[in-house]
C-alpha cells in the first residue's frame, strides 16, 4: 500500500513551499481542514494562492492565514463575513478572483477528471466572462472556462481508512471531494481514521485514489457562523 | 398598502406546484418556505449539498456540520440527500431545479438581473446566484420596487454589473406582481390599494397594463 498515513498535520504536510496554489474545502466554516490550516499558519508559507468557496473569518479558518498575510491570491465564489479580508483586498495587497459557485465546484471537478476546460452558459454577458472565448452552441451562448488543479488540495472528512477512502458527515461534504480529486497531492484529514475494511464501500464518497496522504485530526472546534435555533 | 416582506414570500408562495424542486436565495425567498400551500410538496435544494432541507433545529439538535447557503443551522428531513457542490450545481446547472426564487438589486425589461456587485464597494461574490439565473428556467425575482432612496428598480436597462442576462420573466416587488414580456415589464397584480400609477411613477421601465391587471388578496 502506497497511501501514506501520517500522524499528524506536521508531517502530513511537508513539502509544502511558498508561492504555491492550494485548495482548501469546506463551505463558510463547515467541513474546512482545522488541522491542516492550524498548520499553515505554524508554517507561516507566503504567497499563497488559495482556492475555496469562501475565506473564513477573521479569527477562524483562512483567515487565520490571512492575517499573517499569508495569501496573496483568493480564488473564491463569496467573501463576505471577514473585515481583514476586505482591508486587503481594497488597499490591493490581495488579489481577489470572484468565480460562480457552481463554476469554481465544475473548475476543480473537471482539474481532477483530466478536463482542461469546458463550456457553461453561467456567467455569460457579465464581468466573468471578460476575456474569455465564448461560442454558441445549439442557439445558446457560452463561456469557456479552464478547470483548475493544486499544488496541494486540504480536505477535511469524517470519516477515513488507511487507503484513504473517505467518508463524509452532512452538508460538510460540500467542495471537498471534488478538491480531493483536483489536488497534486490531496491530504485528508479526518476526525476517525479507521482501518482497511472498516467503511462500507457501498458508502465511501471518495474513493483513496484521489487522496495521497491522510492523517486523523485532533481538536476540532466547528464553529457555527449562524446559530439558528427553533424555540 | 405595499406589501410586508412576508407578504411577498406569501404571493411567491402561491406560485408552487406540488413536487417542485425549488431553491430559495436569501432574505425575502428564504420567507417562502413558511407559505407553502396546504396540500403542496415542495423539496427545498441548499446549494452546499442538501435536498430536503427542513427547519431550523431545536437547541439540542444542532449540528455544525449541518447549514444551508447562508451559512445557518438547518435540520434534514425524511427523505432528504446529501451530496458534494459539483453534483449540487449539476442539479441547478443541468436545468433540474423547478423553480428560483431570489432577490435583485436591479432587473430590466430584456430580462437582465444584476444582485451581486456594487462598483466602489466591497464585493462579496455572487456566490451560486449566476448558476441559479443560468441554469433555471422559473425563476421569480422577491424585491422591492424601489431602492431605499427611492429609485426605480425596474429599469429600461440595468446599470451595475450583471449577475444573467435575459432569464428573469417573473417578480414580485411590495407594489405589484409583473412578468416581462417582449421588452417590457407587464403589470399583472397590484398590491392592495396600490393604484396602477403608483407603480407606474415607480417603474422606469417600459410598462404595459395587462387587460386583467386585478388585485391581490390575503
Amino acid at each position: 500500500m502506497s497511501k501514506r498515513v501520517y500522524t499528524n498535520a506536521q508531517d502530513a504536510l511537508a513539502g509544502i513551499e511558498d508561492n504555491m496554489t492550494l485548495m482548501l474545502g469546506g463551505f463558510g466554516l463547515c467541513g474546512i481542514p482545522e488541522n491542516c490550516i492550524r498548520e499553515l499558519v505554524r508554517l507561516k508559507v507566503k504567497g499563497l494562492t488559495c482556492i475555496s468557496n469562501n475565506a473564513g473569518v477573521d479569527d477562524f479558518g483562512i483567515g487565520l492565514m490571512l492575517q499573517q498575510q499569508q495569501v496573496v491570491k483568493m480564488i473564491s465564489s463569496y467573501v463576505g463575513e471577514n473585515a481583514e479580508f476586505e482591508r486587503q483586498m481594497l488597499s490591493g495587497e490581495l488579489e481577489v478572483e470572484l468565480l460562480p459557485q457552481g463554476t469554481l465546484a465544475e473548475k476543480c471537478r473537471a482539474g481532477g477528471a483530466g478536463i482542461p476546460s469546458f463550456f457553461t452558459a453561467t456567467g455569460y454577458g457579465t464581468e466573468v466572462a471578460e476575456g474569455k472565448e465564448t461560442r454558441e452552441i445549439d442557439g445558446r451562448m457560452y463561456v469557456l472556462e479552464p478547470s483548475l488543479t493544486a499544488d496541494f488540495a486540504y480536505v477535511k472528512a469524517w470519516k477515513g481508512d488507511k487507503y484513504g477512502n473517505l467518508i463524509f458527515k452532512g452538508t460538510a461534504r460540500n467542495f471537498n471531494p471534488v478538491m480531493a480529486m483536483a489536488g497534486k497531492i490531496t491530504i485528508a484529514e479526518v476526525e476517525e481514521l479507521v482501518e482497511p475494511g472498516e467503511l462500507d464501500p457501498n458508502f465511501i464518497h471518495t474513493p483513496g485514489i484521489f487522496v495521497q496522504r491522510i492523517f486523523e485530526g485532533v481538536d476540532y472546534e466547528k464553529r457555527i457562523e449562524q446559530r439558528t435555533i427553533t424555540q | 398598502m405595499a406589501l410586508s416582506k412576508q407578504q411577498i414570500a406569501q404571493r411567491i408562495a402561491r406560485e408552487l406546484n406540488d413536487g417542485w424542486y425549488v431553491n430559495l436565495g436569501i432574505g425575502i425567498p428564504t420567507l417562502v418556505a413558511n407559505y407553502i400551500p396546504e396540500g403542496v410538496n415542495v423539496t427545498l435544494q441548499s446549494e452546499n449539498g442538501l435536498l430536503g432541507m427542513g427547519p431550523f433545529p431545536t437547541e439540542d439538535k444542532v449540528d455544525a456540520d449541518l447549514i444551508n447557503a447562508g451559512k445557518q443551522t438547518v435540520t434534514m428531513l425524511p427523505g432528504s440527500v446529501l451530496f458534494n457542490s459539483s453534483d449540487s450545481f449539476a442539479m441547478i446547472r443541468g436545468g433540474h431545479m423547478d423553480l428560483t426564487v431570489l432577490g435583485a438589486m436591479e432587473i430590466d425589461q430584456n430580462g437582465d438581473i444584476a444582485n451581486w456587485k456594487i462598483p466602489g464597494k466591497m464585493v462579496k461574490g455572487m456566490g451560486g446566484a449566476m448558476d441559479l439565473v443560468a441554469g433555471t428556467e422559473n425563476i421569480i425575482v422577491a424585491m422591492t420596487h424601489a431602492n431605499k432612496h427611492g429609485k426605480s428598480k425596474l429599469l429600461k436597462q440595468c446599470s451595475l454589473p450583471l449577475t444573467g442576462r435575459a432569464c428573469i420573466k417573473r417578480v414580485v416587488t411590495d407594489l405589484a406582481y409583473l412578468t416581462i414580456e417582449n421588452g417590457s415589464f407587464v403589470l399583472r397584480e397590484l398590491a392592495p390599494g396600490v393604484s396602477v400609477e403608483e407603480v407606474k411613477s415607480l417603474t422606469n421601465g417600459d410598462l404595459v397594463v395587462a387587460d386583467d391587471v386585478c388585485e391581490m388578496t390575503f
